[in-house]
């Protein structure tokens, strides 16, 4: 402001101050007179009013205080005493001094002002136990916090019903749909219904209602900042539809603001309702589209993370950290080779060096991996809609709880999860769970449940997905199995066997098709998209008390812990995590099993295959041979190979195209010499071996 | 064209301050010192907007506001009402006789004009 109101301000300030000190002397000796306590009360909020306007904002603050304790007064609520009074003379003294001082610069003598607004802030504590004061100070200050909260675009829905007598107060609606407008893209939809026919129609009433959605960044205290004048007598209701993001890309928006107004020709207004509509035809597109859910569900992701903690953390592109990956994985590789050549050469200097070459890259490798773990949380979040949908649809109570929605996971193993996630849950929901009426003539909770949990053992994931539904029938398994020739009718199976067949092609025990499930695609899919992440399937059942599928999974999909071992002259790795232990084979052990391909481990009888003969490697075989037990599905298999040489941080490498359909070879990895290891599918391996047993049989 | 504004305030320096801000900003602006001054001036008046305190001799805000709402001519024009945070019973009773929306005392010159602009577009 210009220096003229300033010092209009001063001038009107000084003679308030004298005004203010006759009327307290004059108070003094007549302290009922409420006259002139009102006088005092306007002197000091004329004062605190004006000043915060010329920049006095110490002033404000200060005045500000006293203001409150003379409201009081003025309201009965605190009788003036004699230390009030000495207390605002001494206060408006302070006032003064800083009118005069504040030209030179900022005031400084901060003691005796908070000695005075401590004693005014005293008074009214002890007029009312609730610091009225602090109260009031904290609302400034949470309104000046929520004023930072803003950066990314949300969506919102508002619903917005006028009162009835709403131009009565002034107020045009339309400037307010107009600043609405201001805050981001908006999609305004008028509600008429409630215009009556013109012969009750009153010119002057207002019998529209609008519903807006606002997609902003300015967060929702600026759209109630919109209403603020109106909100006691208005309906208004505000709520996020769309944290996540989907609608905040423009074509998006567009798109629905389109599909809204081709609605509002044929029917009432109901946005909600559309907005449901909507996102169903939208994520039915996204199934189609991979590139682009990756894209929505990182971000989804990170909103996450922003919710908790907004400033710690930021964002990169996935290609970024890919890149950063793949970096890391050539560097283990590079080091492995530096740690043979330093083995090889006697120089301690380069052992040193290549050891702590190793160790930093070891941590390098960690960190590197660690930034691609994501929380599994929003995965599971997801599922609500899905159970909640599904569930209506067939009729059926069912309440999704989970747990250990912390547990993090490489991004990539995430995404991969997602789909078969979906099956096995929409198996649950149809298959799983009965209706409300089966459910209560066998005593069970009218809601069924479905229990989703996560948690992290060693280096891999569990994530048990459970229902308290019908449980699988074993009978009708069985007879679908026979049916289609997967089984054969005088085998005895297992419980793991018999559930094992479920996830079998083509198969389905639903009795009728629904269009959730029954038609024999799904859990052949579920099982290979795990077996694509290395992960296993397990699922233990009991009749009418419920289903549970475990998955294990791997924590990462890029770098794996391997055993190298070596076949004549060839370097292969097993992954360390279905390892169990080594033994050795002898001539004597051969010559003792008559040439069957068992071995006895300390009394227990264990199948093995031979890799040489396995892979056609003619040359001889060692005298003595090792045996690489690995556990396969619950079962304990052995692979025969020359020699044990080691654990191997093992990169994982494609092989590209044309290998891409070898069986039993699931990728490969650069050694520390340069030379290439081929990565063993151990599951393949022992599933074609005992294919070619059986036909043999 | 230009929208005229009338201030009423029995604070110079506050009037001074609005009405400033309010000419800067290319408003016309009509000065009224209390209640029963606004009213023998607003007669007539093309008038878009009114601005006025609570606290004022002779009349105050609240009586300003029901004495303006009968009047047939200003009925719908838009008030703001200046008060204080710790006035919120007032702020109450100051919507009830009509106001369309207030400003919290202190106030910065362009806190006024947002809020101006919110009312009246």
């Amino acid at each position: 402001m210009i220096d003229i109101n300033r010092q209009a301000f001063i001038e009107e300030a000084t003679e308030l101050l004298y005004n203010l000190e006759s009327s307290l002397l004059e108070l003094e000796s007549n302290p009922d007179n409420q006259d002139l306590i009102a006088k005092v009360f306007r002197a000091l909020h004329t004062i605190k009013g004006s000043a915060g306007m010329f920049g006095y904002d110490e002033i404000t603050m200060f005045t500000h205080d006293i203001e409150t304790v003379y409201d009081h007064i003025r309201n009965g609520e605190i009788c003036i005493t004699k230390e009030i009074i000495d207390l605002t003379l001494a206060a408006r003294d302070q006032i003064l001094s800083m009118l005069s001082q504040s030209d030179d610069g900022p005031y400084s003598d901060d003691e005796s002002t908070k000695a005075i607004l401590i004693s005014f802030r005293n008074i009214i504590i002890e007029y009312n136990s609730k610091t009225i004061s602090s109260n009031e100070l904290n609302a400034i200050n949470s309104k000046v916090s929520q004023k930072k909260v803003s950066g990314t675009n949300e969506t919102f829905i508002i619903r917005f019903k006028s009162s009835i007598d709403i131009f009565s107060t002034g107020t045009n609606p339309l400037i307010l749909l107009n600043e609405l407008r201001n805050l981001g893209s908006a999609i305004i939809l008028a509600n008429d219904t409630l215009i009556p026919l013109i012969g009750d129609l009153d010119p002057q009433k207002c019998y529209l209602s609008w519903e807006i959605i606002l997609k902003t960044e300015k967060g929702i205290d600026a759209i109630k900042d919109v209403f603020i004048f109106i909100d006691d007598h208005c309906d208004i209701k505000i709520s996020v539809i769309d944290k996540k993001g989907k609608l905040n890309e423009s074509d998006k928006f567009n798109e629905f603001e389109k599909h809204c107004l081709e609605k509002t020709k044929s029917q009432q207004v109901n946005i909600e309702s559309w907005l449901n509509e909507f996102e169903s035809t939208l994520s039915s597109a996204n199934q189609n589209k991979a590139p682009h859910k990756e894209k929505s569900r990182s971000k989804e992701i990170s909103d996450i993370h922003r919710d908790s903690d907004s400033v710690s953390s930021i964002r990169v592109s996935a290609e970024k950290l890919d890149d950063l990956v793949n970096l890391v994985g050539e560097l283990v590789t590079i080091q492995a080779r530096l740690s043979q050549i330093a083995a090889n050469n006697d120089d301690p200097n380069i052992l040193a060096v290549s050891e702590e070459v190793e160790r930093i890259t070891w941590s390098l490798r960690d960190s590197a991996l660690n930034i691609r773990m994501l929380p599994i949380g929003s995965t599971f979040n997801k599922f609500n809609r899905l159970v909640r949908d599904l569930s209506k649809e067939l009729g059926k109570v069912i309440e999704l709880t989970t747990d250990g929605a912390e547990t993090e996971l490489d991004k990539t193993v995430i995404e991969r999860l997602n789909d078969p996630l979906i099956h096995i849950i929409r198996n649950c929901i149809d298959h799983g769970i009965e209706s409300s009426e089966i459910r209560e003539k066998f005593g069970k909770p009218k809601t069924g449940s479905i229990h989703l949990s996560a948690s992290q053992s060693g280096g891999s994931v569990l994530i048990n997905i459970s229902d308290d539904g019908a449980g699988i029938d074993k009978d009708a398994v069985k007879s679908k199995a026979l049916s289609l020739g997967l089984i054969q009718e005088n085998i005895d199976l297992t419980d793991q066997e018999l559930y094992a067949l479920i996830f079998a092609a083509g198969f389905s025990t639903a009795k009728t098709v629904t269009n959730v499930s029954g038609r024999g695609v799904g859990m052949d899919v579920v099982r290979r998209a795990i077996d694509n992440l290395r992960g296993t399937i397990e699922v233990a059942s009991k009749k009418n008390v419920g289903t549970t599928i475990s998955l294990k999974l791997p924590l990462t999909l890029a770098i794996i812990d391997g055993l190298l071992v070596k076949i004549d002259d060839d370097h292969f790795v097993l992954p360390l995590s279905s390892v169990e232990e080594c033994v050795e084979l002898s001539q004597k052990d051969l010559n003792m099993s008559h040439g069957r391909h068992i071995v006895n481990i300390r009394g227990e009888i264990v199948p093995y295959i031979n890799l040489r003969e396995r892979f056609d490697i003619i040359k001889k075989r060692p005298e003595i041979e090792q045996v690489v037990i690995a556990g396969i599905k619950g079962t304990r298999i052995g692979f025969v190979v020359d020699k044990v040489i080691g654990q191997h941080q093992t990169v994982l490498k494609t092989l590209g195209k044309a290998y891409k359909n070898v069986e039993g070879v699931s990728g490969a990895t650069i050694l520390g010499d340069g030379s290439v290891a081929l990565i063993l599918d151990i599951l393949k391996l022992a599933e074609k071996e005992e294919m070619e047993e059986r036909n043999e049989n | 064209m230009t929208k005229t504004i009338m201030t009423v305030d029995d604070s110079a320096s506050v009037r001074q301050m609005v009405s400033f801000t309010l000419k800067e900003a290319g408003y016309g602006v009509i000065e009224a010192i209390d209640g029963l001054d606004a009213i023998s001036k607003i007669n007539g008046q093309t008038l878009h907007l009114i601005i006025t305190d609570m606290n004022m001799p002779n009349m105050d805000g609240i009586e300003l506001i029901k004495n303006i709402r009968v009047n047939k001519e200003y009925k719908f024009i838009p008030i703001i009402m200046l008060t204080t945070e710790s006035q919120s019973d007032k702020k109450m009773e100051g919507k009830a006789a009509g106001a369309t929306g207030w400003i919290v005392k202190p106030f910065k010159p362009e806190q006024l004009l947002s809020v101006i602009k919110k009312v009246i577009g």
